[in-house]
This record gives C-alpha cells, sequence and structure tokens, in this order.
C-alpha cells in the first residue's frame, strides 16, 4: 500500500484529532463526570511507559458501563471451566440462572456424569433463607450433589451478593462436609459481586481461594506421578472455542509436557500437580498473575507471559518459552516455527490484500485489548483504539509495547463514549462484547465479539490464527454492509 | 371507626420499651381501644405480659415452618390476650446468623397484605433497641408508624439512643409523615432526671410526655408475665400508666419533625446539668483510680 504517509505525520494528526474528540464526548457530561471520565480517557504518546488513564477506579453512577462483578470474574472466568467440580452458586437464583452454559469453556467430557461445566447449581434462596441464614440449605444442597453426582471431583461455593450481608459461615460448612465426604475439596469463594469495582477482584479472590483452600492442602504431600524436566502449565487460557487444545499441540510439540489447563477444560487433579512444574506459562495475565506469583515465592516455580495471537507474537512467545529451558526445547521450538510458516503465510497471502488497510477499535476485558493487535497487524490491519473493562496500570504498562503513538485508549468506556468515538473515527472493525454488538452492527458497522468468538474460534495458536482471519475478513467483506442504507435516502 | 393511630415505641435496649409500652396499651384497652402489637424484635418478648406466655410463636419461625411467608394465615400468628389486645411477634433469626432486619420488613408486609389492621384504632410496633439497619427502620418509613414514643431515662446513653432515633425520623419525615409523638422518661433515679430529660425533649422540639416514677410493683408484675395494670389495678404505678395512655390518646396529630442535636450539643447538655464537668479533659480516658490521683 504506498497511500500511507509517513507514520510520524500520521500519528501527529491522530494525537491531535482524539484528544479533541475526547473533548467533544466529555462536553456531555456534567462537570463532576467530565472531571472523572477524562482521567480514563487518553491517547497514547510514544515513548511513555503506561498510557496515560486511570483504571480499576469506580464506574460513575449513571453511565453504562461495559464491566461484570465479583462473582462473575470467580464464578464465570476463574472456577467454572473446571470442569470435574461442581460450581454451585450460593444466593438467590437469578445469577447462577444468568451465567448458565459457561463463557464457551470447551471441555471434554460427559456432561452431568463426570464433568459439569455447562450445568447451573444454586440454593436457590428464598426470603427464610435470608431470614434465618442459608448455612443449612447449603449443607443440605452439598449432600444432594454428593447423592446425585457420585463422580465429581469437588465443589466450590460461589457467594452471591446476599451472602455477604447475612454472614452465611460457608468456610464451616465446607470444612464439616470435606470431613463428611471424605476429604473431597470444597472451597469456600466469598466473591460477593458487591466487593471492588469489576470482575478483575473475582478474578483475585478465586486465585486465593484456589491457593488457600487447593494448594495449601497438597503441599508438601507426595505427588502420586512422576515429573520430567519438561513440565509446564498453561495458565489463564480458559479454552474460548478451544483456545487452550491449539494452544497445548505447539507447545507439546516443540518437546514440552503439558500437564495442566489452568482453567479451561481443567480439572481438580491439574491445579493439584501445578506445583511440581517447571514453567508457569501465563496467557491471561490479569485473571491469574495472582496465582502464578504465589507458586513463583512458594514453589519457586518462574512464570512467562506469552501471546498466542497471530505468527508474528507466536514466534515471539515460542522462543520466550523455549529460553526457560534446554537446547533441546529451544530446537523444538524452532522446527515448530518452520512448520507452520508456510501455513500461517498461506493465511496470510489470502487474507491481507482482502484487510490490509482496515482499521479496528476494541473494547475487551483484561488481556486481549493489547493481546490480539499482533494478529490484525499480520493482517495488515490497524488498531486505533482500544481499552479495557477491568484491566489495571500494569496492563496499561504492558500495553505501550503493542500500541501506535496517537492511539486512543480508553477505560471502562461508558455506552456513549464507545457509541461516539466509533461515530467520529469509522472503524472498518469493532471487536468487543454481546453487550456492544448490535449497538455497531444497526449503525452499520462490522462487529466480532472478542470474549466469546461469536460462536467460532479457537483464535490461539497457528490454527486459531487462520480461524480469526477467516472471521475478520467474513466481517468486514460481508456483502450485507453494502445494503444498510436505505436506497431513497441521500447522503 | 377512627381512624387507625399507628404508633411506635423506640429506645436504647433494656430501657423498658417493652414493659412500658404493654402497661400503656393495656390502660389503651381500658379506655375501649382496640389493640394490634406488633413486636419488632427477634428476642419476641413484645407481647408476653398481655399474653401471659413466655414467648409467642413468631411469624418468622411459624413461615420457615411451613415454607414460606405465603403459606401463612393471619389467624395461625396472631395471638389474642388482655383486653382483646391482640398480639403479633415478627420474629427472627437466633443472633449471629440471616438477617433479622429482612425479617421484620417481610413480616410487617406479610401484616399488611393479610389485612391484619382491620377492625382496630391502635397499632403499635415495639422496635429493637439499636436501628442498626434499613430493616428496623422499616416501621417508620411511608404508611407506617406516624408517632414514635422515644422511652428514655436521664442516663447517658439512652439520651445519646434518643438522639439517635431522633435522626432516623428526621430521615424518613420529609418522605413519609413519620413524626416525633414525645420522650417518655423511664426513671432510672439518676440526678436531676426530670430537668434533663425536660431540656433534652425541648432541645428535639419535643416534650416530655410523661416521666413514669419507678416503682417495684412492675417487677412483681413481669415476674407474673403480667402487666401492672391487670396485676395491680389499684395501683399508684397503674395510674401512671393510664396517665401516659391518656396522654398518648389525646396526643393525635401532636408529633413534631424532630431537630436532632450534634454530639457536642449533648454533652453541653449534660454540662449544664453538672453530669459532666466542663473541659475537663483530664477524666476522658482515666480509670476510677487513676482519676481520683487527678482531682
Amino acid at each position: 500500500m504506498s497511500l500511507t504517509t509517513p507514520a510520524a505525520e500520521n500519528s501527529q494528526e491522530a494525537s491531535a484529532r482524539n484528544r479533541q474528540l475526547i473533548e467533544e464526548v466529555l462536553k456531555t457530561y456534567p462537570e463532576k463526570a467530565v472531571k472523572k471520565r477524562s482521567k480514563h480517557l487518553g491517547v497514547f504518546e510514544e515513548g511513555k511507559p503506561d498510557c496515560g488513564v486511570k483504571s480499576n477506579i469506580k464506574s460513575l453512577p449513571g453511565v453504562m458501563t461495559i464491566r461484570g462483578c465479583a462473582y462473575a470474574g470467580s464464578k464465570g472466568v476463574v472456577w467454572g471451566p473446571i470442569k470435574d467440580m461442581i460450581h454451585i452458586s450460593h444466593g438467590p437464583v437469578g445469577c447462577g440462572q444468568y451465567s448458565w452454559a459457561s463463557r464457551r469453556n470447551y471441555y471434554i467430557g460427559t456432561t452431568g456424569i463426570d464433568t459439569f461445566v455447562t450445568m447451573q447449581f444454586t440454593t436457590d434462596f428464598q426470603e427464610r433463607d435470608i431470614v434465618f441464614g442459608g448455612d443449612k440449605k447449603l449443607a443440605k444442597a452439598l449432600d444432594e450433589l454428593q447423592d446425585l453426582f457420585p463422580l465429581n471431583k469437588g465443589i466450590t461455593i460461589q457467594s452471591e451478593c446476599p451472602i455477604g450481608l447475612i454472614g452465611d459461615d460457608i468456610e464451616a460448612v465446607a470444612k464439616t462436609k470435606t470431613k463428611e465426604f471424605e476429604g473431597k475439596t470444597i472451597v469456600p469463594v466469598r466473591c460477593e459481586g458487591f466487593r471492588g469495582v469489576s470482575q478483575s477482584l473475582g478474578h483475585h479472590i478465586a486465585n486465593d481461594s484456589i491457593r488457600d483452600w487447593v494448594l495449601d492442602k497438597t503441599a508438601g504431600k507426595e505427588p502420586e506421578w512422576v515429573s520430567t524436566p519438561y513440565d509446564v502449565a498453561i495458565i489463564g487460557d480458559y479454552n474460548i472455542g478451544g483456545d487452550a487444545w491449539s494452544s497445548r499441540i505447539l507447545l507439546e510439540e516443540m518437546g514440552l509436557r503439558v500437564v495442566a489447563q489452568w482453567s479451561g477444560d481443567g480439572t481438580i487433579k491439574e491445579l493439584e500437580r501445578t506445583p511440581k512444574v517447571k514453567l508457569n506459562i501465563l496467557h491471561c495475565y490479569r485473571s491469574m498473575n495472582y496465582i502464578s506469583r504465589h507458586m513463583e515465592e512458594k514453589f519457586g516455580i518462574p512464570w512467562v507471559e506469552y501471546n498466542f495471537f497471530g505468527p508474528t507474537k507466536i514466534e515471539e512467545s515460542l522462543r520466550k518459552i523455549a529460553s526457560h529451558f534446554d537446547d533441546k526445547i529451544k530446537e523444538g521450538a524452532e522446527r515448530v516455527i518452520a512448520k507452520y510458516r508456510s501455513m500461517a503465510d498461506a493465511v496470510i497471502e489470502k487474507f491481507r490484500p482482502r484487510l490490509a488497510g482496515k482499521k479496528v477499535m476494541l473494547f475487551v476485558g483484561g488481556l486481549r485489548p493489547r493481546h490480539v493487535i499482533g494478529a490484525y497487524e499480520d493482517l495488515g490491519m490497524e488498531v486505533i483504539g482500544t481499552g479495557y473493562e477491568f484491566g489495571h496500570n500494569d496492563d496499561y504498562q504492558r500495553t505501550s509495547h503493542d500500541v501506535k503513538d496517537g492511539t486512543l485508549i480508553y477505560d471502562d468506556v461508558t455506552g456513549y463514549e464507545f457509541e461516539k468515538f466509533v461515530e467520529k473515527l469509522e472503524p472498518d472493525l469493532v471487536g468487543s462484547g454481546i453487550k456492544e454488538k448490535y449497538v455497531f452492527q444497526k449503525m452499520g458497522v462490522p462487529f466480532r465479539q472478542m470474549h466469546s468468538w461469536d460462536y467460532s474460534g479457537p483464535y490461539h495458536g497457528y490454527d486459531g490464527f487462520a480461524i480469526f482471519a477467516r472471521d475478520m475478513d467474513m466481517a468486514i467483506n460481508s456483502p450485507v454492509w453494502a445494503l444498510t442504507k436505505a436506497p431513497w435516502k441521500k447522503d | 371507626m377512627s381512624e387507625l393511630r399507628q404508633i411506635a415505641f423506640y429506645g436504647k435496649g433494656g430501657i423498658g420499651k417493652s414493659t412500658t409500652s404493654q402497661n400503656t396499651l393495656a390502660a389503651l384497652a381500658e379506655l375501649g381501644q382496640r389493640i394490634l402489637i406488633v413486636g419488632c424484635d427477634p428476642k419476641a418478648d413484645s407481647t408476653r405480659l398481655i399474653l401471659h406466655s413466655k414467648n409467642q410463636d413468631t411469624i418468622l419461625h411459624l413461615a420457615a415452618e411451613a415454607g414460606s411467608v405465603e403459606d401463612l394465615e393471619v389467624e395461625d400468628v396472631m395471638k389474642v390476650g388482655y383486653k382483646n389486645i391482640r398480639c403479633v411477634e415478627s420474629g427472627g433469626p437466633e443472633p449471629g446468623v440471616g438477617c433479622a432486619g429482612r425479617g421484620v420488613i417481610t413480616s410487617i408486609n406479610f401484616l399488611e397484605e393479610n389485612g391484619a389492621y382491620e377492625g382496630i384504632d391502635y397499632v403499635s410496633y415495639d422496635v429493637l433497641g439499636d436501628v442498626v439497619c434499613g430493616g428496623f427502620a422499616m416501621p417508620i418509613r411511608e404508611n407506617k408508624a406516624q408517632e414514635i414514643y422515644i422511652v428514655m431515662s436521664g442516663e447517658m446513653m439512652a439520651m445519646y439512643a434518643a438522639n439517635n432515633i431522633s435522626k432516623g425520623i428526621l430521615k424518613y419525615a420529609n418522605s413519609g409523615g413519620v413524626r416525633l409523638g414525645g420522650l417518655v422518661c423511664n426513671e432510672r433515679q439518676t440526678d436531676l432526671e426530670l430537668e434533663l430529660a425536660e431540656a433534652l425533649a425541648a432541645k428535639l422540639g419535643t416534650t416530655l410526655i410523661h416521666f413514669v416514677p419507678r416503682d417495684n410493683v412492675v417487677q412483681h408484675a413481669e415476674l407474673r408475665r403480667m402487666t401492672v395494670i391487670e396485676y395491680a389495678p389499684k395501683s399508684k404505678q397503674a395510674d401512671e400508666y393510664r396517665t401516659l395512655a391518656k396522654k398518648i390518646h389525646e396526643n393525635k396529630g401532636n408529633g413534631v419533625i424532630p431537630t436532632p442535636i450534634t454530639m457536642d450539643e449533648l454533652e453541653d447538655l449534660l454540662m449544664q446539668f453538672g453530669i459532666m464537668k466542663r473541659e475537663d479533659e483530664s477524666v476522658v480516658g482515666k480509670a476510677a483510680e487513676e482519676a481520683v490521683l487527678c482531682v
């Protein structure tokens, strides 16, 4: 593409335009809201250590935030995909009901017999349980689970808001039932939805509960398996549409042994054996850095962040992971890279001409706002705006390596801001969640769900990249967009 | 039928709310008033003197047994005692579990929805000492109690509590119709008790509606699970409660929006009456023995 003007000039223009845009959009708010929201909106400046925005702060009342709650972070993200445990939502029926059927965390097993991910379990609080406390009902529910699903390998108790208000002693119930069920792991999780500012605290609470109720319990016990120098655990891959599977094969092909997946398609045994691995490889830093740091401190296991979106980042990551091992693995990494390069090139050759120069705006959770940028760039696309629902400052620091000068940054974007930004910047594609999807599609803007992969996936690994490229092409170049304007309307 | 009077007794725990309210209501019953008592304390001891029972089955206890509150009828929860006074107890969980405040809300809604307030002249709520959460403020919200009587004494903590309850009333006074009916001083024989109570009432913008003197006959009656009105109808103390009942009956529509005072103002008041020494910071935080040395 010879039409592009020199990068420096381009980014300066973009910066100025984006700053002006932020000012314009903020004008709609009352004074107090302007003051608060202005700290979350910014323009990335090359060379700065972060993106210049504040994050992990309470959303403003009155705006439409895209965030979730602590319960969502624990039940929906961290614990939910552990497939051979039953995750019971403790409290009124709604929270469990509306998070039923998972975030497309694929798994292998016979649902209802030895795996339970897509099932909904709840203590279904009634008024009397609020007034008299729900401990007894919880104990009874655990008995019933044990009777009805004898092959479950453990139970987690996911607290909904009322539990923290009425002070149910779920820890005591968990301990009693662990004894009664002959040592079965039962984990009480204090992830009441009102805690914290977003789902992020739920991730942390869930990580801590794994530390206290799973890892501590098995620490010091002799492992039931023989470890090798090449054992690793995949941390923070939730196997959305099969992501962990398309990642795992690459690690195995380079000579590593993946002994645990946290937590997509994962099991309690995998969690328990992780303290014996040689390296924890961490995909979603935001949701699982806590447990990685813990295992580093307590068991001396190093951890490394990686990115399996798009061939450039995959190659970089494979080499980074291999650098923690001997030459055998380093050679393995090169072998894998060589093996898949032609396939990746073929994907790029096919889709780049259809996608090059297309502009993308993202708004996702805690990892993908930066991680998928490389995959878009491999296809010649440009990410012109990005932001996190629940990222922290360390996420924005990491983002500074992936975004270009002048990129618009929006933290915890509000429905209004996002709509206005897209209206003015006119991207060729918006990547965000289900709540945003129809707003933008109705505006005539192509859209892909970047939480759930829109019923598609995997997007991780080389196999995933081929699907990713096809999906983006399908969204952007669909003939339907030529038909969104009424033929009698002129403008 | 005259308009339904909805009153409530609030006050510091242990001040004698339940005793005062039951005696007063018994006296009102003597005047021919038809009365419903709604106990809003998980301890469920607001009706024992009227019913001569240790404690009655509560709404929440019966609801838990039956499945839910929707499975109950008013007849299941209402008992009739002295002079046809109708009694219900909200009840609640044992200490340390669940949410007693939500229990009060559930119970009061149940009573309203099921017509418990029909055919009576007075409904009286007897509420747990401290308004610890929204549930215990339920009786003073919109369309519930219109007149609040605060039972207090000349003790400092009882006066703090009276002031705090006034703050609660003030909060709901503008959204609903709740008013402060007055203070009832239950004598503890502290220094200058009557004067202090009157002064606090004035500060709060209300009146000391009655000063109930201390009398052992109350104890004797309580041991028999009876009101003084019933146990010793001719006693001087029975007449005191009759006087209070009459004053409350005549007090209709005379409630005020209270003007609660700050902690400093309250301490100033205690200083004025010599209960606290002015500027006497030296005694703060000192044990009795140390304090003597300082004097």
